[in-house]
């Protein structure tokens, strides 16, 4: 079962989210990206219905790069967010919706600051200092609550990450084998290894 | 001259955007200055007289003194010159505009892009529908917190530019040589709003200048909140302003006391 979790730091964002991509009992891929890089400070996992996931995530992702492109500034974290949050809340509200839960984590650069924000399919929006999406938030959040330090630094964010994921490997029955983990500060977007 | 509007002439021009630029130059002169800390934006009034109520004008209105400065949105304000209908038209479009950023993205309009919605729109009228272009230049005072203070400038073509200084309506070669000269790249409000009341009082047709006559205006930032703070000045707060700088009219009931 797909499982993101995130968490902010000082300066970043950190976002991480498991690479399998299954189809009943059958693991199809072990290496799948489910974070897009929306922007240079920007981030975003994403998880839900096969096929909704992907094309939803891509038309997110080509219209923050055509703002971006035609404004010559990115959009802030706070503004992508609300802007794919309203796109998410018009779709509920179609004739066929996009069931795609997402965590986006951005780096604003013109008040250095780091966001990230819980936003389902029925376009609720959270500004919060960590999250998580899938059966893994069972464990994440007790943990996260409990260990979670808002100002600490990126090896403390790893290190709490770390528990997260090893907690739902230990204790969830189809725990994913591997995860993908990206950092967002003020240089912009990279992959870590955990 | 052409019955089409959105046809080139001979010379490869618009005649349609030639004549709303000539009837703009004949409007109310509208003064935009930036300085490092602020916008100072100040207008000449053509539509006067006794018998004008200005009652609301007096509470100061909330978005705007009626004729030439008005607010677009808490962070752009805006003074037109040319067909005052056409104007407030444009001003409705930009304020719907900048809402529906408000709604889309969740944040105030950063000022070249509101700019541009109206630029778009006015370039649409040379182009489509066979109907006449807007008469009316129009100066944006704004700041977004991208590029901070900007100061822009378009007309009926819809072209656009940021500006350090600028005018608009008739007179305006005149200020703007008197702006070239004095402007300083470093320049503080205060010492702005001295400049354009300068600059205004030598080139508005008026021998003195007074709250009938000028509208003006001016863009900071709130020191604590650090939010942009739009000021359009009341009257009174106009004829204060002139007294503070020695631009008042002199009571001539003094004036025949002290004889």
């Amino acid at each position: 079962m797909e499982c993101s979790f995130a968490l902010v730091g000082k300066d970043y964002v950190l976002v991480a989210a498991d690479t399998t991509a299954a189809r009943s009992i059958v693991k199809m891929k072990v290496d799948e990206d489910k974070i897009k890089t929306l922007s240079p400070h920007l981030l975003m996992a994403y998880s839900g219905e096969p096929g909704d996931t992907v094309q939803f995530a891509e038309y997110i992702e080509r219209n923050i790069r055509l703002y971006h492109i035609r404004n010559f500034h990115p959009l802030r974290p706070q503004s992508a967010a609300a802007w794919v949050r309203r796109s998410l809340a018009q779709s509920l509200r179609s004739r066929s919706p996009y069931t795609v839960n997402l965590l986006l984590g951005g780096y604003d650069v013109a008040s250095d600051a780091p966001h990230l924000y819980w936003i389902d399919y029925l376009g609720t929006q959270a500004a919060v200092p960590f999250a998580s999406h899938g059966y893994g938030s069972y464990f994440a959040l007790s943990l996260l609550d409990r260990y979670h330090n808002p100002d600490g630094t990126l090896e403390e964010g790893l290190a709490t990450l770390r528990r997260v994921i090893d907690e739902t490997a230990k204790r969830l029955v189809v725990a994913p084998g591997n995860y993908k983990v990206k950092v967002v500060d003020k240089n912009g977007v990279r992959e870590v290894a955990l | 001259f052409s019955g089409r509007t959105t046809v080139f002439s001979p010379e490869g021009s618009l005649y349609q955007i030639e004549y709303a630029m000539e009837a703009i130059s004949h409007a109310g002169t509208v003064l935009g200055v930036l300085a490092k800390d602020g916008i100072v934006l100040a207008a000449e009034k053509k539509v006067t007289g006794k018998l004008l109520d200005l009652s609301v004008e007096k509470e100061g209105s909330y978005g705007g003194s009626g004729e030439k400065i008005f607010l677009l949105n808490s962070n752009v304000v805006a003074g037109v010159a040319g067909y005052t209908a056409d104007a407030t038209s444009l001003i409705n479009y930009a304020r719907s505009a900048a809402q529906q950023h408000l709604l889309s993205y969740n944040e105030d309009i950063p000022v070249e892009l509101l700019a541009q919605r109206l630029c778009d729109l006015k370039q649409g009228y040379t182009q489509f529908g066979g109907l006449r272009p807007f008469g009316v230049s129009l100066l944006y005072a704004g700041h977004d917190p991208h590029y901070q203070f900007q100061l822009y400038h378009s007309d009926p073509s819809g072209n656009y530019s940021g500006w350090k200084a600028t005018c608009i309506g008739a007179n305006s070669g005149t200020a703007q040589s008197l702006l070239k000269q004095e402007y300083k790249d470093d320049i503080s409000v205060e010492d702005a709003i001295g400049l354009v009341l300068r600059t205004m009082s030598k080139t508005m047709d008026s021998t003195t200048l007074g709250s009938e006559k000028l509208e003006f205006s001016t863009l900071t930032l709130d020191s604590t909140t650090k939010q942009p703070k739009a000021k359009i000045y009341r009257p009174t707060e106009i004829d204060a302003l002139l007294q503070k700088h020695g631009l008042a009219k002199k009571d001539e009931d003094t004036e025949m006391a002290a004889a």
